[in-house]
């Protein structure tokens, strides 16, 4: 991190300044709080301030929406950030909301990209956002009692507020947390819940609020059908399911639904230390630990204003690249799978995915659950022998022949391969103002012509001394995005090999000496990284203890998903599983 | 053109099909269960089949590798051993999933802690590996384990480590980590040569403060 990137506040933008807080006279206050940026606005002005800032201002990219309990102060606070597709430092905006009641206008007619976070919004701390045209739980099920991330509200295995908890040492008192078995005390029920005559909530008004018709009034009168795809099915990568309106075989409209591997792994974030979030971002999203850890370490390194070590750079530079070529691999194959060439592509592309997990497990410790990176370096240095060879030897080769013959042989066999084509070109387009508009990220936008790649547009780390292109295609389908991860698999390779032409050959790897529970300055962090699937952001607030007082993962592929049912619409239902797969999703960061 | 996907798509399979005869012919009947070819067919130079016959055979775990704690002691030479463990509490408190437990001993006439645990408990099913306990533990007395064949019939019981199940002698861990095992007698050695040498010129500062007292 550089010098300039690890100042803990950053000046306003003066230009912004002028024109939001002089133009909404009051309304709109620069936030003052120590160690927090942005602006306040009141919530009644939200749309219009919002209108300002993307018709005016060019922050046409909503990246994240989140809320924070500050129960002592007792308001509700709706973070906003926002960015400009042009690049540059990125914008927060906050509104403050009464706990009892707490009411906000929806940005989702400006920023449909908000829909998906809004909901998660409400769904977690019960912010009525007024005007949002499907208002419902998104992560939670319908009938649960409660706002799981509001301060005063209490899990199942509740122990204490925050760990370390007592019970472990010096007493020693052992206990298996299944031995009081919650089973029927594990969910709160609201006042005068009488389980006797309950119904279990049915789907009737999901499926009820799906478009039934095509609008073009051309099709046979077939009659229209709601299909389920999933939660239990191959196609969605996990436990998802696709809620789909069929007319005929084409769908006229889809809805996700997702929640099935919710954890409240934001709750657990508040629980824990700063440190003990690291091995936890692992299982976000499970193929990218490497920059999972990034992000984080990212967020809060902001925070602690600490520097992280030249050598310890490089190779945070090069796991993350590393990790964006394992994903991308993995992708591919599984977008063959998807078109029902069933697992040989993706055995194939996963082959060379092995060697880089090789890498990670020799440094690291773990293949996939890396916990590799800690606030001010890495965990620990290469080590001397990988596989019997020199290590530095075995990455160099690595990504100087085997990687680059590894994609050549993916690109070889799949790019020109006719079912490839036919089944890919011009399925699921996304025009580039939608996948704007529509907060979509990684190479889901790219695709679709758009240059916008946190690497350069914000950049951090040290990718700024690196030769590479930010790849775009211009069309916006299935197949461009399948283009599009083998050009980024192409320029990884490239930083890489500039990594290990250009890593100090010793040095330290760690700053400082290791704390296991560090006290962190009060204030608010934003710390995002270009993840493999799109932009990965953690929104910290610490109020200088241990824990963190908010921790909030913007994970690509829950607000990937927004555009989802768009992308669908008029296709055949092989189609959209196709299209999810080009998506590119990992349910253990869409749900959390 | 239509038809050469699968062309290609065949000719990848029949060039895997003839590699693996021509590894057959290659290690002549030795291609499992020998760990030369082993290193071959795994290494980069493989060809034909990967396919690794496990249990039978075992990919070899890298160093750093890490799968479930724990304890180490020391054997003494008179044949009793020392746990390194001081039950100071620290790979507890950082412990993510919290799933270590303590039980710190105390002396039975004074009450006043004593450094060594009474017992220590790991609940293996909530433990996620990420190995913090063995980076900050001050004393390197506790460590991750290589070995992952963990399965048991009865997971209420079997997966809950106690002291006795996880207490593995210093010479175990040397054998399985032997860079960072040799890192750390260095500088342990470092730290006590020191502490030997602070001593010595504080004694020698004695002695010659004492020498001019007399001489005075």
């Amino acid at each position: 991190m550089s010098d300039k990137d690890s100042s803990v506040v950053l000046p306003a933008n003066e230009v912004v300044s002028n024109s939001i807080v002089a133009r909404f006279d009051g309304e709109v206050n620069s936030d003052t709080r120590e160690g927090y940026e942005g602006y306040i606005v009141n919530a009644n002005m939200l749309p219009e301030v919002a209108s300002v800032l993307k018709d005016e201002l060019g922050y046409d990219y909503l990246s994240s929406v989140t809320g924070v309990d500050y129960i002592d102060e007792d308001h509700i606070e709706v973070v906003y950030h926002a960015d400009q597709t042009t690049g540059g430092k990125g914008i927060n905006i906050k509104v403050q909301l009464d706990r009892e009641n707490p009411v906000v206008p929806t940005l989702v007619p400006i920023y449909p990209g908000a829909d998906f976070q809004e909901r998660e919004v409400f769904d977690m701390y019960g912010v009525h956002f007024d005007g949002h045209p499907n208002l419902r739980r998104i992560l939670m099920w319908d009938g649960f009692h409660g706002y799981p991330l509001r301060k005063d509200w209490q899990e199942a295995y509740y122990e204490e507020d925050v760990k370390p908890f007592d019970s472990r040492w010096p007493g020693g008192d052992f206990k298996r947390s299944e031995a009081d078995n919650p089973y029927g005390k594990n969910v709160n029920y609201p006042p005068g819940f009488d389980i006797n005559n309950w119904a279990p909530e049915t789907d009737d008004s999901l499926y009820e609020s799906l478009q039934k018709t095509t609008s073009n009034g051309k099709s046979l009168h077939t009659d229209s059908i709601v299909v389920n795809i999933g939660p239990q099915h191959p196609s969605t990568h996990g436990v998802f399911r696709m809620v789909v309106a069929l007319d005929g075989e084409t769908i006229t409209d889809l809805q996700p639904v997702m929640g099935y591997l919710h954890r409240n792994h934001e709750k657990i974030g508040e629980r824990n230390t700063f440190l003990q979030n690291m091995p936890y971002t692992d299982r976000l999203d499970y193929l990218c630990s490497m920059s999972n850890n990034f992000g984080y370490a990212l967020a809060v390194e902001k925070l602690m204003g600490v520097d992280v070590p030249e050598r310890a750079q490089y190779i945070r530079v090069l796991m993350a690249e590393l990790t964006r070529i394992s994903n991308h691999m993995w992708a591919i194959g599984f977008l063959l799978n998807d078109l029902g060439a069933f697992q040989t592509p993706a055995l194939y592309a996963i082959r060379a995915r092995e060697l880089i997990l090789d890498v990670f497990e020799a440094t690291a410790g773990s293949r996939m659950m890396c916990n590799y990176m800690r606030f001010g370096g890495l965990a620990r240095d290469f080590p001397d022998k990988l596989r019997g060879e020199d290590t530095v030897q075995f990455i160099t080769d690595l990504v100087e022949n085997r990687l680059p013959k590894a994609i050549d042989e993916l690109d070889h066999f799949l790019t020109e391969n006719e079912i490839v084509r036919s089944r890919c070109i011009g399925v699921g387009v996304l025009p580039p103002e939608k996948a704007i508009a529509y907060s979509a990220g990684g190479p889901l936008l790219r695709a679709s012509g758009v240059s916008y790649d946190l690497r350069t547009a914000d950049s951090y780390g040290i990718y700024d001394r690196f030769d590479f292109d930010v790849c775009t295609r211009s069309n916006g389908d299935v197949y461009d995005r399948y283009l599009i991860r083998v050009d980024e698999m192409r320029e990884s390779t490239r930083i890489c090999q500039q990594v290990m032409r250009d890593i100090p050959g010793e040095g330290e790897i760690f700053s400082g000496k290791p704390q296991y529970n560090v006290r962190v300055p009060a204030g608010e962090s934003y710390g995002r990284v270009e993840n493999p699937k799109g932009e990965l952001g953690y929104y910290v607030v610490s109020t200088g203890k241990t824990n963190p007082y908010r921790y909030h993962v913007r994970a690509p592929s829950f607000v990937n998903l927004t555009v989802l049912g768009e992308l669908c619409k008029g296709h055949k239902v092989a189609d959209a599983v196709v299209i999810l797969g080009s998506i590119d999703i990992v349910l253990g960061e869409v749900d959390r | 053109m239509y038809g050469t996907g699968i062309l290609k798509g065949m000719g990848v399979t029949i060039r895997h099909l003839v590699d693996s005869f021509v590894d057959d012919m290659r290690f002549l009947g030795q291609r499992y269960y020998s760990d030369s070819s082993m290193n071959i067919r795994q290494g980069t130079e493989g060809r034909g089949v990967f396919t690794v016959q496990y249990p039978d055979e075992k990919l070899p775990v890298p160093e750093q590798f890490r799968f479930i704690p724990f304890l180490l002691y020391e054997n003494n030479e008179d044949g009793s051993t020392t746990d390194r463990c001081t039950s100071c509490g620290i790979c507890a408190k950082v412990c993510p999933p919290q799933c270590i437990w303590i039980e710190r001993s105390s002396d039975p006439d004074t009450g006043r802690p004593i450094p060594e645990p009474t017992n220590f408990y790991i609940d293996i099913d909530i433990c996620m590996n990420c190995g913090y306990c063995a980076e900050y533990c001050p004393f390197d007395a506790i460590k991750m384990d290589h070995d992952y064949e963990l399965a048991s019939y009865n997971r209420t019981e079997a997966h809950i480590f106690d002291k006795a199940r996880l207490d593995k002698p210093v010479e175990y861990y040397a054998s399985i980590r032997p860079t960072d095992y040799l890192a750390e007698e260095t500088a342990r050695a470092e730290v006590i040569a020191k502490k030997a040498a602070k001593k010595a010129a504080a004694a020698a500062k004695k002695a010659a403060k004492k020498a001019a007292a007399e001489a005075n």
